[in-house]
C-alpha cells in the first residue's frame, strides 16, 4: 500500500532533494486569497464542498501574507490599489507563486479606463494567466494544478533571492 | 397642492429677487439659478414645513467642454414627506471654477462634494474637508473633464517597481 509498500524491506529511499521538496511543496500549497473584485466570489466556490480545493492541498487560505506560497489575485487592480497588492506580496516569503486570476488582472480586461493597471504583470512576476470574466472554479483549479507542475519541477537553485550558504553557516 | 406647482411658487414668494428657470421634463422638475444662492435656497427647500427636503442623495457635475459657463453642479435632492425628487442645478465658470458648499446643510453632501472636486475639479467653499475621494492625493488631474484623455496621462499615476 503506498508509500509503505515500497519501504518496508530497507526502512530508506534513495532520491533528489529537489524531487522530494518539490513534491512536498507542490502539495501544500497555501493561497494568499487576494480577493478585491467578483473574481473573488469564484474563488471563495473553489472552497465550498462542489470545487472543493482541499482535493489539492490548498484548502488552507491564509488571512496573513506570512505564511502563503501562491497569491491569487482575484479582481480588478486599481492604480491605488497597485502599492497595496505589492506590498502583502512582498511580505510572502520565497518560494511564491502568482496567479493573475480573470481578464481584469491579467490585462485591464473590459476597463480600458486611466484608474486601472493594464496588467499586474507591470508590478508583480505573474506565473499563471487565467482567462475568464470571472473564470469558472474549475478554471481556477486547472491553473493551480498548473502551478502544482510548474512548482513540482522548479529545481532550489532556480529560486530567486536565495540566502548565501555562507549566511546560513555562520546562522 | 401638487408639489411641482408648490415648490417653484414657494421658492418665487421667498427669494423674488433670484431668478428660477424652472424645467419640467420626463416628469422631473429641474430648478437653476445663480451660484452665489445655492446655500440659502437649499437651506429653505430643507427647512420649509411644507416641503421639508431632507435627503440629499447626489451632489454631482456635467462638463460641457466648449460652452461658457463651463461646468454645471447638480444637486439631486428628495422629500420624504411628500415623497418628491428635486433636481437644482447651477452654473460654474471655468476661470473662477468654485461654488459654495452646502455641506452645512445636508451632511451627506460633505462626501459627494469632495466626489465632485476629485473628478471635475470643482472647489467648494467652506467645505470642512475638501480632499480627493477616488485618486491618490498627488494626483493632479481631474479625470471626468472631457480635456482628460481615456487612458489617463502617462506617468502621472505610478506603479511599485516590479
Amino acid at each position: 500500500m503506498g508509500l509503505e509498500s515500497y519501504i518496508k524491506e530497507s526502512g530508506f529511499i534513495a532520491t533528489k532533494l529537489d524531487a522530494i521538496i518539490g513534491w512536498a511543496r507542490k502539495n501544500s500549497v497555501w493561497p494568499m486569497p487576494m480577493g478585491i473584485s467578483c473574481c473573488a466570489i469564484e474563488m471563495m466556490a473553489v472552497g465550498d464542498p462542489k470545487y472543493d480545493i482541499a482535493r489539492f492541498g490548498s484548502e488552507v487560505m491564509r488571512f496573513t501574507p506570512r505564511q502563503c506560497d501562491l497569491m491569487i489575485v482575484a479582481g480588478t487592480v486599481t492604480y491605488k490599489m497597485a502599492p497595496v497588492v505589492k506590498k502583502i506580496f512582498d511580505q510572502m516569503p520565497d518560494p511564491k507563486w502568482v496567479i493573475a486570476m480573470g481578464a481584469c488582472t491579467s490585462s485591464g480586461g473590459m476597463y480600458r479606463s486611466y484608474s486601472v493597471v493594464q496588467g499586474i504583470d507591470q508590478f508583480l512576476p505573474v506565473d499563471i494567466y487565467l482567462a475568464g470574466c470571472p473564470p469558472r472554479p474549475d478554471n481556477l483549479l486547472y491553473a493551480l494544478m498548473k502551478i502544482q507542475d510548474k512548482i513540482g519541477k522548479t529545481k532550489a537553485a532556480e529560486f530567486k533571492n536565495l540566502p548565501e550558504l555562507n549566511v546560513i553557516q555562520n546562522n | 397642492m401638487n408639489l411641482k406647482e408648490l415648490v417653484p411658487q414657494k421658492l418665487k414668494e421667498k427669494f423674488p429677487d433670484i431668478t428660477f428657470h424652472i424645467s419640467d421634463y420626463k416628469d422631473e422638475l429641474t430648478i437653476k439659478f445663480d451660484k452665489k444662492n445655492v446655500v440659502d435656497v437649499c437651506k429653505y427647500l430643507k427647512e420649509d414645513d411644507d416641503l421639508q427636503f431632507y435627503y440629499c442623495s447626489d451632489v454631482t457635475a456635467v462638463d460641457w467642454a466648449k460652452r461658457k459657463n463651463r461646468f454645471t453642479v447638480v444637486y439631486n435632492i428628495f422629500s420624504l414627506k411628500n415623497n418628491f425628487r428635486l433636481r437644482l442645478k447651477s452654473d460654474v465658470d471655468e476661470g473662477n471654477c468654485a461654488i459654495d458648499s452646502v455641506s452645512s446643510v445636508w451632511g451627506s453632501a460633505n462626501w459627494h462634494e469632495r466626489e465632485t472636486y476629485d473628478m471635475y475639479g470643482i472647489k467648494f467653499n467652506n467645505h470642512p474637508d475638501l480632499r480627493r475621494m477616488y485618486m491618490p492625493e498627488e494626483f493632479e488631474y481631474h479625470p471626468l473633464r472631457k480635456d482628460f484623455p481615456l487612458m489617463g496621462i502617462p506617468g502621472s499615476l505610478p506603479l511599485p517597481k516590479k
